[in-house]
């Protein structure tokens, strides 16, 4: 098992990449380390919709999974002052698994844009539960305090920076295996043909249920890696239609190719809006938008594609 | 396959560090400030784009020396203010990771800014974090300085108990013998609290005048108000408390005005000034209106070289009246002059951050509307008189004007130190000096 997972090319390309940005990580400066966080972060979510992209499926409403991670996080703080790396992010993916699995019921009997619009519902009904409770903090959210490993409370952000990589590397491993397993390979085949499928003897509903909380498990974790990079989680910023648009923003633009694919997307989307938002204060979203139409327009396979360029990545494909 | 996994690696490492390349040199005789407000979405007209053209007048003023005596020198402890403009748009994470991006990447001095609770209560503790001087002109929860003492942040203005507080004590001079009342808020943080220390402030103040059990809450921009409207009118309660503000405000008094709502109901509004002077003639007179502090249309009038100078300028450059967050935005500029001019006294030269943050702690000063001084929050919150007044049309001026006017002073409407504004308000607002 440990062998199959150290020889699969994509997985070493991801620990080289995640690693070689650790290493960074201890050179650049602050702000640069804060949004590759955010973006790694992101970039986990945006994993999970990645294997939903896989089968043909599109979530609308994953920003319901990242913001329960991130309430997890917040309000496991506020009742029972958790404030570990592992337990939280524990907190979030539970959270997060559970409220996937019970979807999921409903979720897997839908296709296209009727699942895409029905998850849509599922994240606003979280928004608008949060925005009306005052005891959930309302709009003005909580503050998350600094993360501690074991009992230790870091100075700086550096150690947070490589606890979020280091689940990221994970989640990214784990996900590559899962993609390559039976059921994994029964993703690309079910977008092909359902009822094929179902004559081979598996069952799509509860393939594409496994999907969707291997998904919501990713988002959760996204949600509290977020939180505790940023410090705090209000419904706006983490359970909003426009956060589940962001996550399909970038899996868009970083391309279904491979499980690299989302960290490298999100990490440009956070420095593009960071550029965008400094070089045009009123106009940033038009920067923003600009860049997706031209992806779509000019590279139909996401940044990935570009990659894919070279001989090496391309390999992988077939792999 | 080594050549191009290191390829790879270094495509990350060259992403990153290029955008080193972009930080940009500080000049010494230049002080740069990042000025935060909404420049987009619905928060701009009523509130963002006054308080950046407030700051923005203020600032060129006073770089050029051209203030009122006391404020006439020129510059920030003799340096020019460079300001950096950024929106508040975009959600509390975004408002963070931009707070990082200007001091980090754009290396300002300090900042200014906030409006929306959810920013500034978010944007807060980073700024301990980066220890970075910050002054918030406008955003008014009370939990910014009840949630831990603050090192580096500054409040120029009072929080929403004081604007509950105040409206109740007016509620007692005015409409004493009102028998009930209730309230339409936005059904989000800011309508949730101003609601409850209205509703607080009411029970002790004026404990005769019963509450009503429906108050409205409709949801934050619903734009559409006729079933609320209806409910409100049925209600007995001919008092009716309201935090609404832009769109929703001026949707609502258009479609209550139509119904003769302001006919039979007293509307006391805590933050639609912006939709009197937006409505003109089309607003409602006998509406109870305030501002959160001596700003906007409730000093539009008084008569101090200071707010005359204030009023003529603003209304000469950009042809409107200034709104409260106007002033709001213009008294933390000044704020920062002021401070960094008695810094730089005390120190021999240009002042530190350090010393910057001795001389704002507790600073007392004569701002644009009124005095103002830094009395809570170990020197961190300001605290000022609120006041109410009654909205009606000069027929001679033909413009809209306030009328009715009273401040209450600051030791009436605030908590005091080391208590919050809830605790203070449930056990009946003990200290309050009337």
């Amino acid at each position: 098992m440990l062998h199959a997972i150290l020889s699969d090319k994509t997985v070493r390309l991801t620990a080289l990449a995640l690693l070689a940005l650790a290493a960074a990580g201890l050179m650049l400066p602050a702000w640069v380390v804060d949004n590759m966080m955010f973006g790694l972060a992101r970039g986990a979510a945006v994993l999970g919709l990645l294997v939903l992209w896989r089968t043909g499926l599109m979530s609308f409403g994953h920003g319901l999974y990242f913001g329960l991670g991130a309430y997890a996080v917040a309000l496991s703080e506020h009742w029972l002052g958790l404030s570990d790396f592992a337990l939280r992010i524990l907190a979030a993916m539970l959270v997060a698994v559970v409220a996937g699995f019970a979807l999921g019921f409903i979720l897997r009997r839908y296709r296209d844009i009727f699942f895409a619009m029905l998850s849509l519902a599922f994240s606003m009904v979280l928004y608008g539960i949060l925005v009306k409770t005052e005891a959930l903090g309302s709009t003005d959210g909580f503050s998350v305090s600094q993360t501690t490993f074991l009992g230790w409370a870091p100075e700086g952000k550096q150690v947070l920076f490589s606890a979020i990589i280091a689940v990221c590397l994970a989640l990214a491993v784990l996900v590559q295996m899962y993609l390559r397993s039976t059921l994994g390979r029964l993703t690309t085949a079910i977008r092909d043909n359902e009822i094929r499928v179902e004559y081979l003897g598996y069952s799509v509903a509860r393939a594409i249920h496994i999907k969707y909380v291997i998904s919501a498990a990713l988002a959760g974790a996204a949600g509290g890696m977020m939180a505790m990079a940023l410090g705090q989680v209000d419904p706006d910023s983490m359970v909003y239609w426009t956060v589940s648009g962001e996550l399909v923003f970038i899996t868009i633009m970083a391309g279904p190719g491979s499980v690299l694919a989302p960290f490298i997307g999100a990490i440009i989307f956070e420095f593009l809006r960071t550029y965008a938002f400094e070089i045009a204060p009123h106009a940033w979203q038009l920067i923003v938008g600009g860049t997706l139409l031209l992806i779509i327009f000019f590279l139909p396979g996401g940044i990935w594609s570009l990659l894919e360029r070279i001989p090496f990545i391309r390999r992988l494909r077939h792999d | 396959m080594k050549p191009n996994l290191l390829k790879l690696a270094c495509v990350f490492g060259l992403a990153a560090s290029t955008a080193l390349n972009a930080l940009p040199a500080a000049a010494k005789e230049e002080f740069k400030v990042g000025i935060v407000t909404f420049l987009s979405g619905p928060a701009a007209g009523p509130f963002g784009v006054p308080g950046h053209q407030g700051a923005e007048l203020v600032i060129e003023a006073i770089n050029a020396g051209e203030l009122p005596a006391p404020y006439n020198t020129p510059g920030f402890a003799g340096a020019r203010l460079a300001p950096i403009f950024v929106d508040e748009a975009g959600g509390n994470t975004k408002q963070v990771a931009e707070y990082r991006n200007l001091v980090q990447k754009q290396g300002v001095d300090a900042v200014i800014g906030y409006i929306s609770s959810g920013s500034c209560l978010s944007v807060a503790p980073v700024a301990e974090e980066l220890k970075t001087l910050t002054i918030i002109p406008v955003c008014g929860s009370p939990r910014l300085f009840e949630e831990g003492g603050k090192d580096y942040v500054f409040r120029t203005t009072g929080h929403a108990v004081g604007d509950g507080v105040a409206a109740a004590l007016y509620v007692r001079d005015k409409f004493g013998d009102a028998p009930a009342y209730t309230g339409i808020n936005q059904n989000y943080a800011w309508g949730q609290d101003s609601y409850k220390f209205f509703d607080l402030a009411m029970k002790t103040i004026n404990p005769d005048t019963a509450a009503s059990d429906n108050p409205q809450f409709p949801k934050l921009f619903a734009g559409q108000f006729g079933t609320e409207i209806s409910t409100l009118s049925l209600d007995k309660a001919p008092l009716v408390h309201s935090s609404f503000w832009d769109g929703d405000m001026e949707a609502f008094v258009l479609q209550a005005n139509v119904r003769g709502f302001f006919r039979q109901k007293t509307f006391i509004s805590t933050l639609g000034a912006s939709a009197v002077d937006r409505l003109g003639k089309g607003f409602p007179e006998g509406v109870v209106m305030g501002t959160r502090g001596e700003y906007g249309l409730l000093v539009r009038n008084l008569d101090t070289p200071l707010n005359r100078w204030f009023v003529d300028r603003y209304k000469e450059k950009y042809g409107e009246y200034p709104l409260g967050p106007s002033y709001q935005y213009a008294q933390s500029v000044l704020a920062l002059k002021i401070a960094m001019d008695k810094a730089a006294e005390a120190a021999g030269g240009f002042p530190k951050q350090a010393q910057i943050i001795d001389a704002l702690t507790g600073l007392e000063w004569d701002s644009f509307g009124g005095r103002v001084s830094m009395a809570l929050g170990g020197g961190h919150q300001a605290v000022h008189p609120v006041g109410y007044g009654i909205t009606g049309w000069n027929k001679k001026t033909g413009e809209p004007e306030a009328t009715g006017v009273v401040f209450y002073p600051a030791d009436c409407i605030m908590p005091p130190e080391g208590q919050t504004g809830i605790e203070w308000l449930e056990a009946g607002m003990p200290g309050a000096s009337c």
